[in-house]
């Protein structure tokens, strides 16, 4: 590309945008989580965080989001595989994509009547004779809506990159005397293994920051780092404690962000092979 | 190109049109005119006729707003931007906000209905001579229960919500200090304690209560003991009223070691703009039949003596939510602790949540 001056100006939108959008506000984040109540500089919200409190809460945090991603995964490689194995895939997938429309509250307020305890699901479980069970306000619960809530966004990119997979490599690798699991393991899962990463990514990372759904289908039994910053900016006005707890939910984002969209070496890249 | 330039022009012509369509209904509404005020109060705390009523009589329009916490109020106020004419912040708020300067004195001149309120409800600790606040709302926090569902539990004392009988039935509010408060009440400490000590052995005493907590909610809790989900909920006497209203087999009780006395109060923040407005809105709230009215819609106990004589008897004979001044010994307001002591409320909070299974 030549150094057109003209292309830089095309930059400028984007530059000032992600400076604003972007960059400012992490450093006001940053620069707030060293003050204490009184505004005096400290990194006593620092040590605070190390505390059993929050630590305890990062580490179940970190466990609900693992949770989640895993079962979102579990659901969403088969569902993808099989969509693009349909007649008119592309009717599938937006059938699959309808419900994130919705909004989060609503869908949310919704699992609050289907599992109560007069609701739709306990009404069958009462038929099929297991008897009514306490569904809402527990961790199966809360797991069980989150998932249902992820799960179109695991789909997307899983879909979109097994869709691109050239169906004559299967046929080579079958001609090879490869069996299913054997084509599976080193065709299919390798060239799919950047859409499950980002997949991940774009699971786990929400996962970590959920906040309504904690309240209202886990009465506040689960409790996530998103929870907990909510709860200092709004209830305890603690805006450096608040800070501190994002500034690490930021870094721990970071780190997933590097863990997840490095290439691996030799592995074949996504897209039709020419 | 040519596509993209069209595309473009059409979304700005059609957002041209909304906009000016949105200007047209607003002027319709009257918005725009210069007579307004910006009430801020919380969700359902008024009985909408009374604003319609409101704008007929005094020829003012009212933009409503309502918000869900005395603590995003303040921010939203804080802040500036709208110019929220009145405002109801709960006592320990209106201690905070004068704090922060974000209130006008009141000038009474202006409110010659401030004789209506019930003179034991005036000049309380958190606002000396009503400066700044006149009470809108009072009430308790007791427990709200329905035997139907229960096997003859009473709640006389706070000591019954750690009763095995009661395992995974629990609701509690989602609030430090109400959930606390149970635990220092059950002690017979103050619900404003600020010693370390007092507030561990609170904790540690809440602790055991976690086996019969069956979730830690908001506002939901109405509804789950309106249909029957919930059978035991710590809650506030007026969310109490409103699910008695829809399901007469729920009672609400003050257990007897004591609860908390609290006050929702009418302020003009200072970031008001029709200060004449505002204050006609007041001595209009203020008004007995207007009061009655109100206090007949939202549930709560109105502090405004002359407006019990336009109640129902049976609303106002109800000990449960009119309790006698003698009950009322054993009621403590809160009184702000400072952000500190808030801090370590709600780290201690967070802690019992964090054990709850």
């Amino acid at each position: 590309m030549k150094n057109n001056p003209f292309r830089l100006i095309y930059a400028v939108p984007y530059a000032v945008w992600m400076l604003l959008f972007v960059l400012a506000p992490i450093l006001v984040v940053v620069y707030y989580s060293f003050f204490d109540l009184s505004g005096n500089l400290t990194l006593g919200n620092y040590r605070n965080f190390f505390s059993s409190v929050y630590f305890k809460l990062t580490m179940s945090s970190f466990w609900y989001a693992f949770l989640i991603t895993f079962f979102s995964l579990v659901i969403s490689y088969p569902t993808a595989y099989f969509l693009t194995k349909t007649k008119h895939k592309q009717l599938w997938l937006l059938l699959i994509i309808i419900p994130s429309w919705i909004n989060l509250l609503l869908k949310t307020y919704a699992f609050i009547g289907l599992m109560g305890l007069y609701g739709p699901i306990n009404a069958f479980l009462e038929t099929i004779g297991i008897g009514n069970q306490q569904i809402l306000f527990t961790d199966f619960s809360f797991v069980f809506v989150s998932v249902y809530i992820f799960i179109p966004f695991m789909i997307l990119p899983i879909f979109n990159s097994l869709d691109k997979i050239n169906p004559a490599l299967l046929d080579a690798s079958k001609d090879l005397g490869a069996n299913s699991w054997m084509t599976f393991k080193r065709v299919i899962w390798p060239m799919t293994i950047d859409g499950v990463k980002s997949g991940v990514q774009v699971v786990f990372i929400p996962a970590l920051s959920l906040f309504m759904i904690t309240r209202l289908i886990a009465g506040n039994k689960v409790i996530t780092l998103g929870t907990a910053i909510e709860q200092q900016f709004l209830v305890t006005q603690n805006w450096g404690m608040g800070s501190t707890i994002a500034v690490f939910l930021i870094i721990f984002m970071f780190l997933i962000m590097v863990l997840t969209s490095g290439k691996e070496r030799g592995a074949p890249t996504n897209g039709k092979v020419k | 190109m040519k596509g993209i330039i069209s595309g473009a022009a059409a979304i700005l012509i059609v957002s041209f049109i909304l906009l000016f369509a949105n200007y047209q209904l607003e002027n319709r509404q009257g918005h725009v005119g210069k007579d307004t005020i910006t009430v801020y109060n919380w969700g359902e705390y008024i009985d909408p006729d009374l604003l319609k009523q409101f704008e007929e009589q005094e020829g003012i329009k009212v933009i409503y707003e309502t918000f869900d916490s005395n603590e995003g109020m303040m921010g939203k106020i804080e802040q500036g931007g709208t110019s929220y004419d009145i405002s109801i912040p709960s006592e320990y708020a209106v201690q905070m906000m004068e704090e922060r300067n974000l209130l006008l004195p009141l000038d009474f001149s202006k409110i010659p209905n401030f004789r209506n309120i019930d003179p034991y409800f005036t000049d309380l600790p958190f606002d000396p001579n009503n400066k700044y606040s006149i009470p809108y709302f009072w009430g308790t926090v007791g427990i709200a229960y329905n035997p139907t569902l229960l096997d003859g539990q009473t709640f006389e004392s706070w000591e019954s919500l750690w009763d095995a009988s009661l395992r995974q039935k629990l609701i509690l509010v989602d609030s430090a200090r109400e959930v606390l408060g149970v635990s220092l009440n059950s002690l017979g400490y103050s619900l404003n304690s600020t010693s370390l000590q007092e507030l561990k052995e609170a904790t540690d005493k809440l602790e055991t209560m976690g086996p019969n907590v069956k979730a830690v909610i908001g506002d939901e809790v109405t509804q789950l003991m309106i249909n029957n989900e919930a059978s035991v909920a710590l809650t506030w006497s007026g969310q109490a009223a409103d699910m008695i209203s829809e399901n007469e087999e729920i009672d609400y009780i003050v257990p007897k070691e004591g609860s908390n006395l609290w006050f929702d109060n009418i302020v003009i923040p200072k970031t008001a703009a029709n200060i004449e407005g505002a204050y006609k809105f007041i001595n209009f709230m203020l008004d007995p039949e207007i009061a009655a009215q109100n206090a007949e819609y939202v549930g709560y106990s109105t502090p405004n003596v002359a407006a019990l004589s336009f109640m129902d008897e049976e609303i106002i004979k109800d000990e449960r939510f009119y309790p006698d001044e003698e009950a009322r010994e054993h009621l403590e307001v809160y009184e702000n602790l400072g952000l500190e002591t808030l801090g370590v409320y709600n780290e201690l909070f967070l802690k019992f949540k964090m054990g709850l299974r």
